[in-house]
Parts: structure tokens; sequence; C-alpha cells
């Protein structure tokens, strides 16, 4: 389906284990997880909440060090944040003492380099922010807020979009507004786009593959192809085959719930065993 | 290198809705410009409590010495001014500048200070009892020490309002939004970018409360050292004055006090409004 589909992963998980030290105890958020996600794919994952998703995106990232485990980006070990990557946060995540024109200059003025002003004001336009730089992000709503988040990831050019749950807090119709959104950018630029959601319906319209985390401590239990052709219609989700692959995933995040032991956390002793 | 588990929970620190007490909600309940109706209302009441006062001390025959009318207080200001003018001038010299060198060690130190949680739990202790001994009662030492001139007041002032200006502004400091700092370490950002453009952007609407309080206390502690030995500056006036029963004059000098006690306000209001309005 994707020119990439026959070379090296874009993205690499390989083993990825994660054990948050709190004050509570020793914490395995991820347990040995793998995924491999191919150039110009979009990917989603979903799972149980708590499952390690937002940890296995900010491994991704750089933000946070594996406990064992590696991620590769194009066959190279990541080990901290890396220009090629762009993230959008949950909630935005924008700074609400800068105005959107300064939000999206921020990463340049982090970079010490001189802001793509053509290409921002190409982003800008894609999004429908035209003429919103002045506006400060309390003026906006959640939607436009997100759009600039968007346009704030892209501004450097990655070549991998990471998205943390990034439409949570917006109502439905917004919603899917910016997955068709999404699609459009993905089109124009063709980013690999790795994507967190709550949504089994978001997780469907937008992906080339759903991938489901078991609950905690998250590994990958399944993965389904979703073979629709791009551009998407909001009418595909009506029809009997995305139903099928909704309930199915429901069914492996439901079953998941019901048979995982909430809350109960292993001895650390067991823990220390699943090092590499 | 141990990370924290991310979170999002909606009534996180950087919103603005943790910090009580002296949040901007002190700057919004300010003086606000309001609507032509509300300054007129404004205006009418001063004028009836202003001549309510006026008209009452006159009927009764309230002698000078125990409550003079406001219109032999204004009289007296504009009367007296030349001669109390180079005292505003010295009051203003020690608030200044004691206020300068208070507000600027007050400001390192809560900046480094709230990068070192373990350091900071065994100063606070003393920052508190910094901030609740009045530093008033040191003025006759320092002047023993330093004498009758500027230093004793400049280093009063700088001592009330140095720790106000820290514990505020550490309250500031101390506000981290993990996913504003992951944000600006997804860039590659250096731990002093991240503080310069995050944590001192996100802590300057506490540090501005925080500065305002200093200089309202600094005022407070001028003042205060001037009434004790020495022969100038604003409360030197008022001992002056009321040791000669010139009750006009002192309340001139009153009404100087509080003019620059508003004037504080209200410079430090339109800061805040300037530059730290995207809170409040």
């Amino acid at each position: 389906m994707n020119a990439g589909e026959t070379t090296a992963p874009k993205l690499g998980v390989q083993a990825a284990t994660k054990i948050y030290h709190t004050a509570s105890g020793d914490l395995l958020a991820l347990d040995r997880c793998s995924l491999d996600i191919r150039a110009s794919e979009i990917v989603s994952i979903v799972g149980p909440s708590g499952c390690g998703k937002t940890t296995l995106l900010w491994s991704m990232s750089g933000l946070h060090s594996l406990t064992g485990g590696e991620i590769l980006l194009d066959g190279k070990k990541i080990t901290g944040p890396h220009p090629d990557i762009g993230i959008v946060f949950q909630e935005a995540n924008l700074l609400p003492w800068r105005n959107l024109d300064a939000n999206i200059r921020f990463p340049f003025e982090i970079k010490g380099e001189k802001p793509d002003r053509a290409w921002i004001a190409h982003l800008l336009n894609r999004v429908g922010l035209d003429g919103f730089g002045g506006k400060f992000p309390r003026e906006l709503s959640g939607g436009m807020q997100q759009r600039a988040a968007i346009v704030r990831a892209l501004a450097l050019k990655p070549s991998v979009l990471l998205m943390d749950e990034p439409f949570g807090a917006l109502d439905s119709f917004t919603r899917e507004e910016m997955n068709r959104l999404v699609e459009e950018i993905w089109l124009d630029t063709k980013t690999t786009i790795v994507f967190i959601t709550h949504s089994i319906e978001e997780a469907i319209f937008l992906s080339d593959r759903v991938v489901v985390l078991s609950a905690r401590p998250g590994r990958v239990a399944k993965e389904y192809r979703v073979p629709f052709p791009r551009p998407r219609s909001l009418e595909i989700m009506a029809t009997r085959e995305v139903f099928d692959l909704t309930n199915k995933i429901k069914m492996d995040i439901v079953g998941e719930r019901a048979t995982a032991k909430p809350e109960q956390q292993r001895p650390s002793a067991e823990i220390v065993r699943i090092r590499p | 290198m141990s990370d924290a588990i991310p979170e999002f929970s909606k009534a996180k620190s950087g919103d603005g809705q943790d910090v009580s007490l002296t949040n901007l909600s002190a700057f919004a309940s300010g003086p606000g410009i309001k609507s032509g109706k509300e300054v007129a209302a404004i205006l009418a009441v001063a004028v009836i409590i202003i001549g309510g006062i006026e008209l009452a001390l006159r009927l009764f025959h309230v002698p000078l010495y125990i409550m003079p009318p406001p219109s032999s207080i204004v009289q007296a200001l504009f009367e007296e001014f030349p001669l109390i003018a180079p005292h505003l001038g010295y009051t203003l010299v020690e608030l200044v500048s004691g206020f300068a060198i208070g507000a600027a060690v007050g400001l390192v130190l809560a900046a480094v200070i709230t990068q070192f949680p373990f350091a900071e739990k065994i100063v606070a202790p003393y920052i508190l009892l910094l901030v609740t001994t009045p530093m008033l009662a040191l003025v006759p030492l320092l002047i023993l020490r330093f004498g009758f001139g500027y230093t004793p007041r400049i280093i009063a002032v700088a001592l009330a309002a140095g720790p106000m200006v820290m514990i505020n502004a550490a309250t500031g400091f101390r506000r981290v939004d993990s996913a504003k700092i992951a944000l600006a370490r997804s860039y590659g950002a250096s731990t002093l970018q991240i503080f310069w453009k995050i944590r001192a952007p996100m802590a300057l609407p506490m540090i501005l409360v925080g500065l305002m309080i200093g200089a309202i206390f600094g005022l407070l502690t001028a003042v205060g050292a001037e009434m004790v030995g020495g022969g100038f500056g604003l409360g030197n006036r008022l001992t002056t004055y009321s040791s000669m029963i010139q009750m006009p004059q002192f309340f001139a000098v009153v009404l100087i006090l509080s003019m620059l006690g508003i004037l504080i306000y209200v410079l430090f209001f339109l800061i805040g409004k300037k530059w730290a309005s995207w809170e409040a």
C-alpha cells in the first residue's frame, strides 16, 4: 500500500520496557513492547486506560528513557529528543503567554534557527488559521488551539509526527473535522504518524493500522489493517466492515479489562527478572 | 534518569487556579477602568464622604489638633510641599535602592532554591522567619552599627522587601507544568532555555505579586525606620509634625504616603496587565 512497505521500518520499537520508580513502588508500564512503523504510515495505538500508550509515545519521542529495549529511527537508536520527530500533545499545550505566531516560533527559538516563514504560512493556511497569528491561546477555541499545536509540531518539517490523544478534549464534531484535517495534512506531507487515541472510530478513520495494547503492563495485543483507500469519507464509518472492526477492537480492549486484575502490581522481584 | 509518569489532569498548575491568597485576583479586584457611570458614582461617594467629614468637623467645632478638616489638610499639602519634598526624595531613595537590592537578591534566591527541592525544604523555615519578623525591630540595631544616614534604612527596606519577593517568586517558580517542559525538551531545550522560556514566564504573575507586596512592605519599613533617630524622610516628618501638633501638615504627609502606596499598586497593576494578563 505504501512506498515504504518493503524497506526497513521508519520507527522501530524493540522490546521496549519501562519501569517507573514511584513513591508507592515500582510500576511496570511497558513490558517488551515491539512495534514497527513504516515510512508514511499512519498507525493508531489504542488500549485500556493506563496501559502505557502515552509512555510508549513519550519513549518514541525520546522524552523518556526506556528501562529496557530500544527505539530505532531510520535504524538508529534514539537517545533523546530528535529533531526529526514532532509531537502533538494532549490539550494543545500552547504557551499561554505567547500569541499564536510566537507559539509557532517557539521551536525555532529553542533551536536558534530562523523560522521558515513560507512553510509556516502554508501550514497556517492549511489548517485554516490565517490571520489568527496575533491571538492568544485563551482567545481560541479548543479546536483552533489544537490546529495551532499541529502547525507548531510540523513547523520543523519532522518526518515522524507523534500525536498523543490530541483531540481527546474536543467535542465529537470538531474531532471529526480535525481527523479529516490530519488526513489532509498526511496527503500533503506523507509524514509518518503515530496516533494515540481513546476513540476506536477515530483510530479506524485515520489509520492504515490499528495497534491494540494490552492492559498494564503494555504489550502489543493485536493489530488490525484498515484497508480503505484515501482520502476517506465519513461515509465509510457507516459501513458494515468498519462496524465489525470497531466491535472486534472494542472486545479486545474490554476483554483485556475483564481478564486483567486491576491495580494489582507484580512483586518487584518479578519485575527485576524481566529486565534484559 | 528517572522519568515521571506523564499526566495531564485538568486542574494542573499553570492554569492559574492553584495559587491561593496572593494570586492575580489581587490585581483583578483592583482599580480596573470602569464605565463612566461607575466612575461618576465613585467620585460622588468620595465627594459626599469628604464633604461630610468637612461639614461635621466644622459643625461640631472639633479642635484642629484632634482632626483637621480635609480642606486644611489639602491647603497644608500645597503650602508645605516645598518643605516636604526633600524628605519625600529621601524616602524614595531609601525605598527604591532598598527595594532594588532586596528584590534582586530575593528573585535570584527564589530561582536558585526552587531548583533544589531538598535545599528548599531546609531553607524554608528561615525564609518564613524573615517574612514574619518585622524588620523594623532591627532598625535601632542597624542605626547603632551604621549611623543615622541612609545605610540602616536601605538595609531595613531590603530586608523587608527581599523575603516577600522571594517567597512569592518561589511559589511561581515551583509551578511546574511537566507538559510544557516536555514540549521544550522535545525541541532539545537546555536547562537554561527551559528556565527562561518556560519557568520564568510561568512564574511571572507570582513574581509581580511578590514585587508589589515587597514594595509596599518596603515603603512601610522605610517610613518606620525614619521615625527612629535621624533627621530626614517622611517618617521623620510625621514624628516632627505630631510633636509640634501641626495636624494639617501631619495629615498632608499621611496623604502623600497613601498616594505613594497607591502609585506602587497601580504601577504593578499596569505591569501585570501588560505582561501577565494571560493568566488573570
